[in-house]
């Protein structure tokens, strides 16, 4: 039902659960994905890729490939300049064109295993894979590192030898693994301690674990005789896709354009090139379109996973439960190039909780594996798994409920963050509040079962924005964004147009623009596409909107203050409202080309204001003694939205980064062998949680809004996968009576720490 | 060697295709017969993203081969709706918001159609184990899970 809002607008759509528009075309398999893009003529570009953790490349000679009958392009480092050392923003981590240069094909050296070296473009896969086959590559094998830890020590084979850790003083006068010491510090951590009547100190270790969309990547280029450069690809940022592509390749922004593809996940793995500037490179040399997809192997070996890390947490708090100081040190897996999540991880740490004495050091370590990539709230899941872990374990010390440790420590409005601003509403301790007034909360558990709770901070972001509104002859509505719909942004968008424009919904058509379409969009990431988003379509609409009372003003005779827009209709005010109908948006439509041409609005904003989203997590979970297989009984999410525009859709967000949380903590890992070679590099062995794995995941919107937001929206997406791995810990505790420090928790590992107690016995 | 010449059934349609010996099912029905609804994932039969029915049997297309098919009965997701009509599994994802990027989906109403087919009153325990072949990365399975039990209820309804 329609209810009036302040400003007498109505206010339909926002808050309900809307069919999605894009939802026939994903159910009956008509939606174009990465790979189901095809175009006549076009050639198959496969990878070559090392087969050596470490090794320089001392020549590739690709003569024999070349000369195989339908081989029609081969392309090695010298088909890319080389770039000079610039870091950019790239999300919410940093990145250098240098780097990024020889991730995408390697250089000097391949520093991990399925690193590329050369890719062909060919008639047809067998072709290419045999011509593949036929490039020699000479490598002088180096001595690597995989372990975050042993990269770290003065005598570990050396990835970089230009690489100084930055962020010390003086600089160091030998290279190394460690390319950035970063610290957040507020008050007097030392002091802190002194007044702390319990400390607890403990050290974390985390595996790397893969994003895991089922969609590997995939990408098609046409790069015609003068230059002009099209491409289609899954990746969750087309513009940046350009932008990269444009950098790597010499080539004006202008001269490419990049349609996104529908996307089958990404989860920020999709926030970076790698088959991208490849397929455009072959393309150009061959003068046929390349298409490349990616084989799982490829995406396990090749794309970015996120940082395993080793992390240290002391944390000091009074008898009545007060915490005085939180230090915490994170040693992160960066991959082989420099730019693990460490600084959000150190930012995360404490932040939600009001402390007053916290220091925080992170290290930024290379190693012979994938660089890693943006990963769901990049860093805060490690960080805050091992603070909410001593949270928890503070709380058994003192005898104190941890939902009530938590409540008494929480951030709120107004409270200092260690990491700088000080925070606007949000919703802690109301998500705390709502996880104990769940039945969940005191459901009874049985031996071998038990209840763990965890909350989780993350900041979102908002950033570049282009979205356009346009008024059809007939009075529907095209909407056009920028940003790839990745579960559910063409609905919520439409939502809010429809609101804004009082029009019904299914008038409203939604697409993603290709980047020739609209100006800049920054990427779906950092949970900022619904966020930024429907700020662009209210000043889209606010466009609209002004002009279609400019109209009036003109075909009624009126001044701007006698006329108004409310419920879709421009209305004249006063006396003259008796003088004339109201007209809607069709009514508009309709005289269109005698009134002054096209309607439309276009916003182009640079997103502010992003509110933090807090969550709190509460699982219950049953260990089985014999096997040490954990399995998940009951799990509820209870998540601050701000606003909630299409709540199906952010409940799916709690829902699935909650599954990909329990993934992480209890099976997902990169298993690597003395040999430096990933041996799990399928689905198989690298075990994700299927539907038997989990029970329903309930969810609860807790909507404090975000005063920053005209609907109050908060980015939902990311903070869901932090909670998960410290609530899973702390049931675990609570089922065992053993402090898990080590992720994943499989079987294996729980076994053995069972044996070793002697409890493995049922 | 001479590619195969196979006649087949393809959701109702008598079609004939060439194909090499080593292209899989799925490779036939997305590069040659252009029905790219059915999705790789993995090419080693563990995500399901490619499922299909074969003469009424859930299979994985990524590890059928192509010249198995012949003279037999293939239905993908481009057959399941009727017309206009959807399908209720399909009507009922869309209700329960039960996709989210989309990727995995058509694996998902393939494969849980043939579970009502043989089970017509699931429960979630038998759903979720059916199901257990297929992945999910975006939804947590949740929503997954009613949309099934709810196209359960509407289908038994006739």
């Amino acid at each position: 039902m329609a209810e009036t809002m302040a400003n007498g607008q109505s206010q339909t759509y926002v808050g309900t659960r809307t069919i999605r528009p894009d939802g026939v075309d994903k159910v009956t398999g008509r939606a174009r994905f990465g790979a189901d893009f095809n175009l006549p003529g076009q050639l198959i570009g496969r990878v070559l890729r090392s087969p050596h953790p470490h090794a320089r490349i001392l020549s590739i000679d690709t003569a024999k490939a070349e000369a195989l009958p339908g081989v029609k392009a081969v392309i090695t480092r010298d088909d890319f300049a080389d770039q000079s050392s610039e870091f950019i923003p790239a999300g919410e981590m940093m990145m250098n064109y240098k780097d990024v240069v020889r991730n995408v094909m390697a250089r000097e050296k391949a520093l991990y295993e399925g690193h590329a070296v050369a890719a062909v473009a060919a008639t047809s896969v067998a072709i290419a894979r045999r011509a593949l086959k036929l490039i020699d590559v000479k490598y002088e094998v180096l001595p690597h590192v995989i372990d975050v830890v042993e990269a770290m020590r003065p005598d570990a084979p050396l990835l970089h030898d230009d690489l100084f850790t930055a962020g010390v003083e003086p600089k160091p006068e030998q290279p190394s693994n460690i390319a950035k010491r970063v610290e957040i510090v507020l008050g007097d951590v030392e002091a802190g301690f002194q007044k702390a009547d319990v400390i607890v100190e403990r050290e974390f270790k985390t595996a790397p674990v893969h994003q895991g969309y089922i969609e590997p990547h995939a990408a098609l280029a046409s790069v015609s005789e003068d230059g002009a450069t099209e491409l289609w690809c899954s990746t969750q940022g087309h513009f940046i896709v350009r932008a990269h592509c444009a950098r790597l390749l010499g080539l004006d922004i202008g001269r490419i354009r990049v349609t996104a593809s529908e996307i089958g996940g990404g989860f920020g793995g999709k926030t970076v090139v790698y088959l991208e500037p490849l397929a455009i490179a072959l393309s150009r040399k061959a003068k046929r379109p390349v298409k490349m997809v990616m084989s799982r192997e490829e995406v396990f070996k090749a794309s970015g996973p996120t940082s395993g890390a080793t992390v240290r947490v002391k944390m000091g708090a009074t008898k009545e439960g007060k915490f005085v100081a939180g230090f915490a040190e994170l040693k992160y897996q960066a991959g082989a190039f420099q730019g693990s999540p460490v600084q959000p991880g150190v930012m995360c740490a404490y932040a939600p909780y009001d402390i007053e004495n916290v220091k925080v050091i992170g290290y930024d370590v290379v190693s012979n594996r994938p660089k890693v990539a943006a990963y769901r709230a990049p860093g805060a899941p490690i960080s805050e798994f091992a603070v909410e872990s001593v949270v928890d374990e503070i709380a058994k010390k003192l005898d104190i409920d941890p939902i009530d440790l938590r409540m008494q420590n929480a951030a709120r409005e107004g409270t200092k963050a260690a990491y700088g601003p000080k925070l606007g509403p949000i919703g802690m301790e109301e998500t705390l509040n709502a996880i104990k007034k769940t039945e969940h909360w005191n459901a009874p558990l049985r031996k071998w079962q038990g209840r763990g709770v965890a909350s989780g901070f993350w900041f979102n972001i908002g950033g570049e924005t282009s979205a356009s509104l346009t008024v059809n002859e007939d009075g529907t509505v095209s909407l056009m964004a920028g940003t790839p719909d990745i579960g559910g942004l063409r609905a919520s968008l439409a939502m809010v147009a429809a609101d804004e424009l009082g029009v019904p919904y299914d008038k409203v058509r939604p697409i993603i623009g290709d980047t020739g379409s609209l100006g800049f969009n920054f990427l779906t990431g950092g949970s900022r596409s619904a966020f930024s988003g429907s700020m662009a379509i209210v000043e889209a609409a606010k466009q609209i909107k002004t002009e279609l009372c400019a109209r009036a003003c003109k075909l009624w005779d009126l001044k701007p203050d006698q006329v108004e827009f409310a419920g879709g209709q421009v209305k004249a005010l006063g006396a003259a409202a008796e003088k004339v109908k109201p007209m809607s948006i069709a009514d508009f439509a309709k005289v269109a080309g005698k009134t002054g041409g096209p309607i439309g609005g276009y916003g182009r904003i640079n997103a502010q204001g992003a509110g933090p989203s807090l969550g709190t997590h509460l699982v219950d979970l049953e260990v089985d003694p014999e096997t040490g297989r954990v399995t998940i009984l009951k799990y509820t999410v209870a998540q601050d939205a701000g606003r909630a525009i299409h709540p199906s859709y952010v409940e799916g967000q709690f829902q699935g980064g909650a599954v990909q949380g329990i993934g992480w903590a209890l099976n997902e890992e990169y298993i690597y062998g003395a040999d430096g070679k990933l041996q799990n590099a399928g689905f198989l062995d690298y075990r994700m949680p299927v539907a038997s794995d989990v029970p329903m995941i309930d969810a609860i919107l807790v909507e404090v809004a975000n005063p920053k937001h005209p609907y109050g929206v908060r980015g939902v997406g990311e903070t869901p996968i932090v909670p998960p791995l410290g609530a899973i810990a702390n049931a675990m505790e609570a089922a065992t009576g053993i402090r898990f420090t080590e992720l994943p928790m499989s079987p294996p590992k729980v076994l053995k720490a069972l044996k070793e107690r002697g409890l493995n016995k049922v | 060697m001479a590619k195969h010449h196979i006649e087949t059934t393809v959701n109702g349609d008598e079609i004939e295709f060439l194909c090499e010996t080593e292209e899989t099912l799925l490779d036939v029905l997305r590069d040659t017969l252009h029905l790219t609804g059915s999705k790789e994932g993995c090419a080693s039969g563990d995500c399901g993203a490619c499922s299909v029915m074969l003469d009424g049997r859930l299979v994985c297309s990524c590890l059928v081969l192509g010249c198995e098919v012949g003279g037999r009965r293939v239905e993908t997701i481009e057959g399941m709706a009727k017309g206009e009509k959807l399908h209720p599994l399909q009507q009922r994802f869309l209700e329960h918001a039960a996709l989210q990027c989309g990727i995995c989906t058509p694996g998902f109403l393939v494969a849980s159609k043939a579970l009502l087919e043989r089970t017509p009153d699931p429960t979630e325990h038998e759903i979720r184990y059916w199901l257990a072949g297929n992945l999910c990365r975006c939804t947590g399975y949740d929503k997954i899970v009613s949309a099934v039990m709810d196209a359960a209820v509407t289908m038994r309804k006739g």
